[in-house]
């Protein structure tokens, strides 16, 4: 066990672990966008920062990435710390001035407008990657990457339109923490919505009731991954045995 | 301009060349854009299913890169400099004057692919200034009335 302080308070915790899950261990609110469990941490949207001190020195790191280590004294609510959050979530709340999730977010810190000129365009999207990350972690697929640089980055499919690699699962919709990914289920379509276009995929009929229950593309991926019978994913939840 | 067809020996030889590393990616693909002068689309799936990469990590990596285009470009590439001494000479101009010669914007390729009209932030040539870059051959000191004979040259 490793022993540090946070916010004046002695922890211990496992070596390896990171300053955020010690914190979150123990009660400590740290915000995040960025991190999930199902996912490694990335250390994409800053919001996470807090000050650590070794020896002499001070400095500011991102404590989703940073690990705990003996003695280390970590302060989540400095000044500088506030100062630094305010200024990520100014700039969130300018990339994304309608997206209800960082709002939100914004408010709880005690923000209502940013410093910084709004997009215009109706973005939600804060590249936080926990799509393209789930997508290639927990799906195997890595149908979708974050493409271009700089202000042009964004997610998308390979040219924005290649979608053999999609199994129109969904998971890049559910893990999205601004709801920047839409998804609509229309009788034998699912319509997936990513910030550079949207796809139509088709569903599987159940083969009782006659009910669209799945897309067809992640029946045949689950088939192939279990090695199940083709026969044994031709029912919907409702009419299984 | 239409795709250019890829042949899968000229891909297979690249790949070869370093005994199909995942890692050398980024060379590979460098060696792509050397031989087509942009990734062409069925290169960039190939590389991906050769490699085992997943395409939209390869995709990743071929937006990421300036160097690398994924559309087709010129057989001549002009970098007009735009750094601050270029412009305080009247870069601005320069660039005008191409884009009515060459009847193409910047960063597009003329129609009968002849050129690709780009312009870049500093080439480091500054007491040259205004400076245009063609495919790696610096032009000094240009004026409006050198550009049409500049662009002659090539063919």
């Amino acid at each position: 066990m490793i022993t540090l302080k946070i916010d004046g308070r002695e922890i211990n915790a496992e070596p390896g672990k990171t300053v955020l899950e010690a914190a979150r261990e123990n009660n400590i609110y740290i915000p995040t966008l960025c991190v999930n469990e199902a996912v490694a941490a990335y250390g994409a949207c800053r919001l996470c920062m807090v000050e650590v001190t070794r020896g002499n020195r001070k400095r500011l790191v991102a404590s989703c990435l940073y690990e705990v280590a003996e003695g280390l004294v970590v302060e989540t609510r400095t000044e500088r710390v506030v100062n630094i959050r305010r200024l990520v979530m100014e700039l969130l709340l300018a990339r994304c001035p309608n997206s209800s999730e960082v709002i939100e977010m914004a408010r709880s810190m005690g923000i209502d407008s940013s410093r910084f000129q709004s997009e215009e365009d109706d973005n939600s999207c804060v590249l936080c990657a926990l799509c393209t990350r789930v997508c290639r972690e927990v799906v195997g697929k890595s149908a979708i990457s974050l493409v271009g640089r700089g202000t042009n980055r964004k997610v998308a499919l390979p040219f924005c339109e290649d979608t053999d690699a999609c199994i129109a699962c969904g998971s890049c919709v559910y893990v999205c923490p601004t709801g920047a990914i839409k998804m609509e289920d229309n009788g034998d379509v699912r319509r997936i919505t990513w910030p550079s276009s949207t796809h139509e995929f088709k569903m599987k009929k159940c083969a009782s009731c006659g009910s669209y229950f799945a897309p067809e593309k992640q029946i045949s991926f689950m088939i192939q991954k279990t090695g199940l019978e083709a026969e044994k994913f031709d029912l919907c939840m409702n009419c299984r045995p | 301009m239409p795709e250019i067809s890829v042949k899968n020996e000229t891909l297979n030889c690249i790949l070869d060349r370093y005994k199909r590393d995942r890692g050398q990616l980024i060379s590979i693909l460098q060696d792509i854009q050397a031989e087509y002068n942009y990734l062409p689309r069925e290169a960039v799936k190939f590389v991906s299913s050769e490699l085992g990469i997943p395409l939209s990590q390869v995709y990743s990596v071929a937006t990421f890169f300036k160097a690398f285009s994924l559309q087709p470009r010129g057989r001549h590439t002009i970098h007009v400099c735009m750094g601050t001494a270029c412009h305080v000479r009247g870069a601005a101009q320069i660039l005008q004057q191409m884009e009515n010669e060459t009847k193409t914007c910047c960063g597009e390729t003329t129609k009968d692919g002849k050129f690709t009209l780009e312009s870049v932030n500093c080439v480091g040539a500054c007491a040259l200034g205004p400076v245009v870059v063609v495919d790696g051959e610096y032009a000094g000191q240009m004026t409006v009335n050198k550009v049409k004979p500049l662009l002659e040259k090539y063919d």
